[in-house]
């Protein structure tokens, strides 16, 4: 059985027939967007982390079809035109980037973390608290937490 | 210059926007799915096994059990090839097995248009076992009579040395010996990428496989041992990979992707893991338990060592007693000048079978050795740093199991740096009255020694090719294999540094075809910036060489007098004035008519030496005994490594063995029921893996002794970090609680436990 749902993705208006048992992962991994990773598919891993609305939601446990007049935001929209993301930057500066796997779940959330702590005073432990649904293996999350940091610094200099 | 500052990976950008291609991106029309239909009991023999009901399911394209696949046992380690045969790996898996070893064994596989109809139709297949009692434990397997599970026995491997002199004797001029019993847990690299391979045939005489492998070129010899097919008709390919930490440091599911493809007639067929048979059904790290003496004389100079280890290998052999062996043997770079008795076992045990895991057997060793020196040294009143500083290796010391010369053994200057960084004495006198009330707080120290490949054990071969394109940049094919640890990076950092090209014109192809691809064996040991280093080094020498040649056919410049600088050939003594572009130089290479022709420069190249790397972990922490729970204030990781390439991925490399370990010391532990061989907690909620508030803040120096027999100066770092913060927080918790742990993790279960035995609770 399909449904017809719409919704933005990546700025990009979207109309699909989806089949309504399918999670907004799949549906997601079928339109190219393979930055999306399916690291357990029962929301432990975060790997397949996108916003919702701005709010950072594990895409493999979130029916596709509840995607339905949404805005939705990928780690491939965030660069545009060749110009990456500041967040996405600081990633990379701060060497917060090893195999990779979770690193565009990390970025998203980290996107939604920056956003909307604009300008306020932000600890490590904040940081933490709010990126602990997004799991590595291979940086410790202290680079992670780095480039965090980093781009709440820049914005309130 | 380029070796030595932090260069940007070669890979982030490709990472950070969503654009790098894993295994499972890259989507093959009418991809069949194939899906393993695993024991539900942990030992016993299937009786019976019915795939009718799978069958019938629309989309299932074939069902194959025990019965249909090659009766060809092979080995399953990312070894190389070994021309003795009694260094082999043992060779103890079918494709499909009828005689069930764990919980999850792999009794049949379903093949079906999408992984959910394959998922569904395992379950319709109906299997019969007659089950035997599952031996989980050492003292079980071990017992007089108890089943073999597998033909030749419970016994994978033994061996045992003696090296630096005589127990016996060291004991009688000890004037203080300790025991001890210590064990540590099995657990799991959780790498986020699952195992994940897929398999087609464009014909049929050739077989092409994409995996998720830390050994794209052993894998093809095993898919090969595994199928009697021609290896020279098979090419694996490896694309960007997830995270593997020795994990996919062995054939796991590639054997079976081109056993279906070959059986489907050609048509592409994947498996990919859920979490859950990732967790249990693939690699783990081994248990290890063992019973260790020491001695030191009056003066606590550390006399003698002897220590006796079961290490449990679970169902399959995998990496089997190479990893007892190798934690033995990296380990006794630590305290050379004391006598060294290693006796070990391996065993198979009805549990999920463990391989390589990041430091190969090493932290296990170096966890029972850390924790009784640091008990021999609260006996004799002596410091614990002070009594390591007293009786670590010094630069010259002679390896007692191996006889070479260390010519530069930094765990002394890693401790005095240490010490410094971390002010050791200034926070002991601080912590000295935190001793007592329900949060005690405690400093740690714990060392560690590692080695740079596996030479002599294994062959250290590695080749690089260098290519100059038309538009004069370079191009980089390494058999090493970029994991996520930063290699491309290092590598393209090395040929920039020894041709002079600017290393934003060096590309390393990152992903590794084996039918064109230099041969390497692949991602494990630490052994690629070491070994591979030596031929990036030889062939850049060569290419650039050939370069400067080319340049003098041209110009008329003499080469000697000529070198390169960025993008141009240059005089060396007068460096800004260009001779010829590298890119005009390339295109005359290619296209003009009478000379020339593509420069390449191509190395095989066999490290014949394996030099040792130290460190060492500072830990402070509290303990709430109420809560039993640990947190940790500070931690610091100092490593030997020789040269560091690039700073910032060096410290990445050690943040993240410094959080395994932590996790090792503190959370992880995948829990196997005694009894009934039933695993727990497969799954990454259940299972403790480290969330980002359960890790503390990470710091790391490195002490960069140049290493002599290295072309960059270089020594292995991957691994090391996971070593030696577990013991130096295990120290920790005897310092603040006066109570000593003795097994791996040091959850909150455990230390209450331990807590309630000795009065604290």
């Amino acid at each position: 059985m399909t449904r017809t749902i719409s919704f933005i993705l990546n700025n990009e208006p979207y109309t699909l027939d989806v089949d309504i048992r399918l999670s907004l992962l799949e549906v997601l991994r079928e339109q190219g967007l393979t930055s999306v990773k399916q690291g357990c598919g029962v929301g432990e891993c975060g790997a397949c982390t996108v916003l919702i609305d701005n709010i950072p939601v594990d895409s493999c446990m979130y029916l596709a079809l509840w995607a339905d007049g949404k805005t939705i935001r990928t780690v491939e929209g965030e660069s545009r035109a060749g110009e990456i993301s500041p967040v996405q930057r600081a990633y990379i500066d701060a060497g917060a980037v090893q195999c990779g796997y979770c690193t565009p779940g990390f970025i998203m959330t980290s996107t939604a973390f920056v956003e909307k702590y604009q300008g306020q005073a932000v600890d490590r432990e904040l940081i933490r608290r709010e990126h602990a649904g997004n799991l590595c293996r291979c940086t410790g999350y202290e680079t992670i937490i780095c480039a965090v940091e980093s781009c709440l610094q820049e914005q309130s200099s | 210059m380029a070796v030595g500052i932090s260069t940007e990976r070669k890979d982030a950008l490709a990472k950070v926007s969503g654009r790098a291609k894993y295994t499972e991106d890259f989507a093959v029309k009418g991809m069949k799915h194939a899906v393993y239909v695993r024991s539900t009991i942990a030992h016993g023999r299937v009786v019976r096994i019915n795939a009718e009901k799978a069958q019938a399911l629309p989309g299932v394209r074939a069902v194959f059990t025990y019965a249909d696949v090659p009766q060809i046992k092979f080995a399953t380690a990312g070894h190389p090839y070994a021309l003795d045969r009694a260094a082999r790996d043992v060779e103890d898996r079918l494709l499909l097995t009828r005689d069930v070893r764990l919980e999850g064994d792999e009794v049949a596989v379903v093949v079906a248009d999408s992984e959910l109809i394959a998922r569904r139709a395992a379950r319709l297949v109906e299997v019969e076992y007659e089950s035997y009692p599952p031996l989980v434990t050492p003292e079980a397997v071990l017992a007089a009579g108890a089943r073999s599970i597998h033909p030749g026995g419970n016994i994978v491997g033994a061996h045992c040395y003696e090296v630096g002199g005589d127990v016996r004797q060291a004991e009688e001029e000890a004037t203080t010996v300790l025991e001890a019993r210590y064990s540590t847990a099995m657990v799991q690299h959780c790498h986020l990428e699952n195992h994940i391979a897929y398999a087609y045939m464009e014909d049929d005489g050739n077989i092409i496989v994409v995996s998720s492998t830390q050994i794209p070129h052993i894998a093809r010899r095993i898919i090969s041992e595994a199928l009697d097919f021609p290896l020279g008709n098979i090419k694996v390919i490896k694309p960007y990979l997830g995270g593997g930490f020795g994990a996919k440091q062995d054939v796991v599911v590639e054997p079976m992707v081109a056993f279906l493809t070959r059986k489907l007639n050609g048509a592409p067929v994947q498996i990919n893991l859920t979490r859950e048979e990732t967790m249990s059904c693939t690699r783990t790290r081994h248990p290890f338990h063992g019973h260790i003496r020491g001695g030191i004389d009056d003066r606590g100079i550390l006399q003698f060592l002897d220590l006796d280890v079961v290490s449990v290998t679970g169902a399959y052999a995998s990496h089997g007693h190479a990893i007892a062996l190798a934690g033995g043997a990296k380990t006794c770079a630590m305290y050379p000048r004391s006598v060294i008795r290693y006796n070990a076992r391996t065993v198979y045990a009805n549990m999920p079978s463990a391989g390589a895991m990041r430091a190969y057997g090493t932290p296990q060793v170096a966890f029972m050795v850390e924790c009784l020196v640091e008990e021999l040294a609260r006996k004799a009143g002596i410091d614990p740093l002070e009594f390591r500083l007293r009786n670590v290796g010094r630069s010259g010391d002679i390896n007692p199991l191996n006889k070479q010369v260390i010519i530069n053994h930094g765990l002394k200057d890693c401790l005095d740096k240490g010490r410094e960084v971390f002010q050791w004495d200034k926070k002991k006198a601080e912590y000295a009255d935190r001793k007592s009330g329900t949060v005690r707080s405690g400093i740690g120290v714990a060392c560690f020694s590692y080695a740079s490949g596996t030479y002599p054990g294994n062959v250290e071969i590695a080749g690089c090719r260098l290519i100059l394109n038309q538009d004069g940049s370079v191009h980089v094919h390494v058999g090493a294999t970029e994991i996520g640890q930063g290699s491309d990076t290092a590598f393209a950092q090395m040929a920039a540094e020894t041709t002079g090209v600017h290393y934003d014109q060096v590309k390393v192809i990152s992903t590794q075809d084996t039918d064109y691809t230099p041969f390497d064996t692949g991602a494990y040991a630490s052994r690629q910036t070491y070994v591979n280093g030596q031929a990036v080094y030889k062939a850049s020498l060569e290419f650039r060489d050939k370069i400067l040649s080319y340049a003098e056919e041209i110009t008329g410049r003499v080469k000697e007098a000529l070198t390169i600088a960025g993008d141009r050939i240059v005089y060396s003594a007068h460096p800004q004035t260009t001779v010829i572009s590298l890119r005009d130089l390339a295109v005359d290479s290619y296209y003009h008519k009478d000379r020339g022709g593509q420069i390449t420069s191509e190395v095989s190249y066999k490290t014949r030496t394996n030099v040792p790397v130290f460190g060492c972990t500072f830990v402070a922490l509290d303990v709430d005994i109420e809560l039993c729970k640990v947190t940790i204030r500070e931690i610091l990781n100092v490593h030997d490594s020789g040269k560091i390439i690039n700073p910032l991925m060096a410290a990445g490399q050690v943040h993240g063995g410094m959080s395994m370990s932590i996790g090792a010391a503190l959370y992880e532990e995948l829990l196997v029921d005694e009894v009934s061989g039933h695993i727990y907690n497969n799954n990454l909620l259940d299972y403790k893996l480290p969330t980002m508030t359960d890790m503390p803040d990470l710091d790391c120096a490195f002490v960069e002794l140049i290493e002599p027999t290295a072309s960059y100066g270089q020594k292995a770092l991957g691994e090391p970090p996971a070593i030696s913060p577990a013991p130096a927080i295990r120290n920790a918790i005897l310092d603040a609680t006066g109570v000593a742990p003795t097994q791996l993790p040091m959850s909150p279960k455990s230390l209450f436990r331990l807590f309630r035995a000795n009065g604290l609770l």
